[in-house]
């Protein structure tokens, strides 16, 4: 038997609005088979976005969504959790969203490690205004607003992460679908504030701009370039040029924000 | 080796990009109108990368 | 039995109405002249159950108070001025959305960073129209530190009952000034809580009103799986590029205030039944008008008091009443004449409204005011 997306599809949603060879669906599969794997009750999940093409995933999934404004994702996830923590918060956006606009929510959500899964889209451009250069785009990549070639230098999204305190941080591609669903799983049971950073292909945005077209194409770069963890620690500098890690790039136990408070005010 | 009793392609989720027919190890798929077909249904071998890698929800693979 | 009576400061009494009415989460930012809110709060939630939480912006705490309230729980976020203006992307959000909570804004001086441990009340027309795109409003201006309590409850009553945020709009002097305050027993002041669902879940429509035009709103994990989103949406909740049902959904949400305005709009009238003269006044210059109309009284000028505790919507039909009746109308405020452009609307030039306006962070004297009560045109 195939895989039944359906329950936890929305009702007449599908096909979404991503364009072809947006690995954002992808993603979304491996989400969706990550939650069904944990047995979460559909009726404590929260999911919460800000704007862009990512932000759009919550709209097809049958939970309780909350599509915010740009960037401002993990602020309303934050506040959800605090007044509810009972609830399983889940909050994504894509790269600019979260890093951009959104990147001091971000980095306060690292550092208050607060228990929500957060998963950032990273296709290194800004899909939904047809394809703007953002904090990740590579330098020297051409995009609507870097006509020259971007002169920017890059986050690392999952090194940002890191510094900020999340205690669980991951990284994976749309290549790896049933390692980024473990990834996920993985993450979405961390308690405390955990990242799965998702590098994916917008062959629309970016791919038509830096002759990377083909959504194979994008999907092949993504495996040719990126090491799993356990090998990247063996590799030298020279190896490691122009390649990414993957996997679990960091996991420790902190005390969980809401417990914290609660302990620290006498509520619990 | 897995066979692949039957692939079911959606056409009208399909979007046309190719990340299938492109990734297939064994070349069972192709373009055919600009959607994903079955090519060969004998030389898949039931790997699931076509299923896992849509983006659109079009494609299912049953097992043998 | 004698009433339970408190020397508190305005800020202070915010609190006790938040708590009176049910609020067990506050999120927000420290900034002057309102950072007394959260210091409070941060210690008497937990005392009942509730969390506070300090976030790392203003963004950040007026989108967490509204998550809170999404979660359920009645919310509370307070500012001034500079984080006012940075609330405002987010408040959109909460309008367009219909989460209720409440956005205290002790307003002080100038623009930018201005004035900040300074009185101001030039937050007027940000409050009715800061945030892009066309909303409803309710804002409400308390002139003394009862009406801090009391108007906070029933900020959150509007809020609840009406399913959207609604600001109390406030200043520094009161925000700072300390006065004896009744606390109300339970009982003594309505409280209201928003309409949930009993329908099926899977019969929930978030955004299909009921005969008064709310609809019930779920709270997140509480069965009713729904989507929630900034764009416009059609009453499932799910988003919609029909511009032409976008605007009926907006005028919708207009009416829900407009359609109220009897029950929304409270206003102070006094001695207004025989004055020749009218002062508009709110906020903390009602309290130097008021003084004002006293030492006028006493010289035998019949002179009245309109005191809007509702600013949003402007008291129209409290105001449109003196229009050709009354002889004069001045309205005193510490902003260059930004209500007396609404005056002057409803007024309709009968009479002409003339303004005392001050900017200088120094409250308005009633001695100024008298001055413009004696001194003719």
């Amino acid at each position: 038997m195939a895989y039944d997306y359906s329950k936890y599809l929305r009702a007449g949603k599908i096909p979404h609005i991503w364009c072809p060879g947006c690995g954002y669906g992808i993603i979304m599969k491996s989400m969706i088979r990550a939650i069904d794997g944990l047995g979460w009750d559909k009726n404590e999940v929260v999911m919460t976005s800000g704007i862009g093409c990512a932000s759009r995933l919550p709209g097809y999934i049958d939970a309780n969504t909350l599509h915010t404004t740009h960037g401002r994702s993990l602020a309303f996830a934050t506040g959800v959790k605090v007044a509810n923590p009972k609830l399983k918060v889940i909050a994504m956006g894509g790269d600019g969203d979260m890093t951009a606009i959104g990147g001091n929510h971000f980095i306060h959500a690292c550092r208050r490690n607060i228990d929500i899964t957060c998963f950032v889209f990273n296709n290194y451009i800004y899909g939904m205004t047809g394809g703007q250069y953002s904090p990740t785009t590579p330098k020297g990549s051409r995009a609507t607003t870097a006509p020259y070639g971007n002169s920017d230098n890059q986050f690392d999204i999952a090194q940002l992460a890191m510094g900020a305190g999340a205690t669980f941080v991951a990284r994976t591609t749309t290549y790896h679908a049933v390692p980024m669903e473990k990834l996920m799983k993985q993450a979405l049971e961390h308690k405390g504030f955990s990242v799965v950073e998702i590098i994916a292909g917008c062959p629309t945005g970016y791919g038509r701009k830096n002759k990377l077209a083909s959504p194979a194409g994008m999907i092949e770069w993504q495996k040719d370039h990126s090491v799993a963890i356990a090998q990247w620690e063996k590799m030298s500098d020279e190896e490691k040029a122009g390649k990414f890690p993957i996997g679990v790039l960091h996991e420790v136990n902190k005390p969980e924000y809401v417990e914290a408070y609660d302990a620290n005010v006498g509520l619990s | 080796m897995a066979k692949a009793e039957k692939i079911e392609i959606y056409a009208n989720l399909c979007k046309g990009c190719e990340i299938c027919v492109e990734l297939c190890p064994v070349d069972a798929l192709e373009m055919k109108d600009f959607k994903a077909a079955v090519k060969d249904l004998d030389k898949c071998i039931a790997c699931m990368q076509c299923e896992l890698r849509c983006p659109d929800f079009a494609i299912e693979v049953y097992k043998k | 039995m004698a009433k339970k009576v408190k020397f508190l400061q305005g800020n202070e009494a915010v609190c006790e109405g938040a708590l009176y009415a049910g609020c067990t989460f506050y999120a927000g930012y420290p900034i002057t002249p309102s950072t007394e809110v959260a210091e409070v709060l941060a210690a008497r939630l937990p005392k009942i159950g509730g969390r506070f939480i300090q976030m790392e912006d203003e963004l950040a705490a007026m989108a967490a108070t509204l998550g809170g309230s999404i979660a359920g729980k009645k919310s509370l976020t307070a500012t001034s001025g500079p984080g006012m203006s940075l609330k405002m992307e987010n408040l959109g959000y909460g309008y367009l959305t219909e989460v209720p909570c409440v956005i205290v804004n002790v307003m002080r001086g100038g623009p930018s960073t201005g004035l900040p441990t300074g009185p101001g009340q030039s937050d007027v027309m940000q409050a009715r129209w800061g945030t892009h795109g066309d909303h409803p409003c309710i804002a409400l201006t308390p002139s003394t530190v009862q009406e801090q309590l009391n108007e906070t409850v029933r900020a959150f009553n509007l809020a609840e009952k009406y399913r959207m945020p609604v600001i109390l709009l406030t200043d520094e002097i009161i925000g700072h000034m300390r006065e004896a305050v009744e606390i109300p027993e339970p009982g003594d002041l309505p409280v209201i809580d928003r309409k949930r669902p009993t329908c099926d879940p899977k019969d929930y429509l978030p955004y299909k009103p009921e005969a008064d035009g709310v609809a019930p709103m779920a709270d997140f994990g509480s069965g009713y799986r729904y989507h929630i989103t900034g764009l416009n949406h059609l009453p499932d909740g799910f988003p919609s590029n029909d511009g032409k049902l976008a605007q009926a959904d907006e005028i919708r949400q207009q009416k829900k205030v407009d359609d109220n305005y009897d029950e929304i709009v409270v206003v102070d009238e006094m001695m207004c039944d025989d004055a020749e003269i009218l002062i508009f006044a709110f906020g903390s210059t009602a309290r130097s008008a008021k003084e004002a109309v006293q030492m006028a009284r006493a010289e035998g000028i019949k002179v009245g008091l309109l005191r809007p505790l509702t600013i949003w919507p402007f008291p129209d039909k409290h105001l449109a009443k003196y229009a050709g009746k009354v002889k004069r109308v001045i309205v005193p405020e510490m902003n260059l004449g930004q209500t007396a452009l609404e005056v002057e609307r409803v007024m309709k030039g009968q009479p002409a409204v003339e303004g005392i306006f001050q900017i200088d962070s120094e409250p308005i004297n009633p001695v100024t005011i008298l001055n413009k009560i004696k001194g003719g045109k």
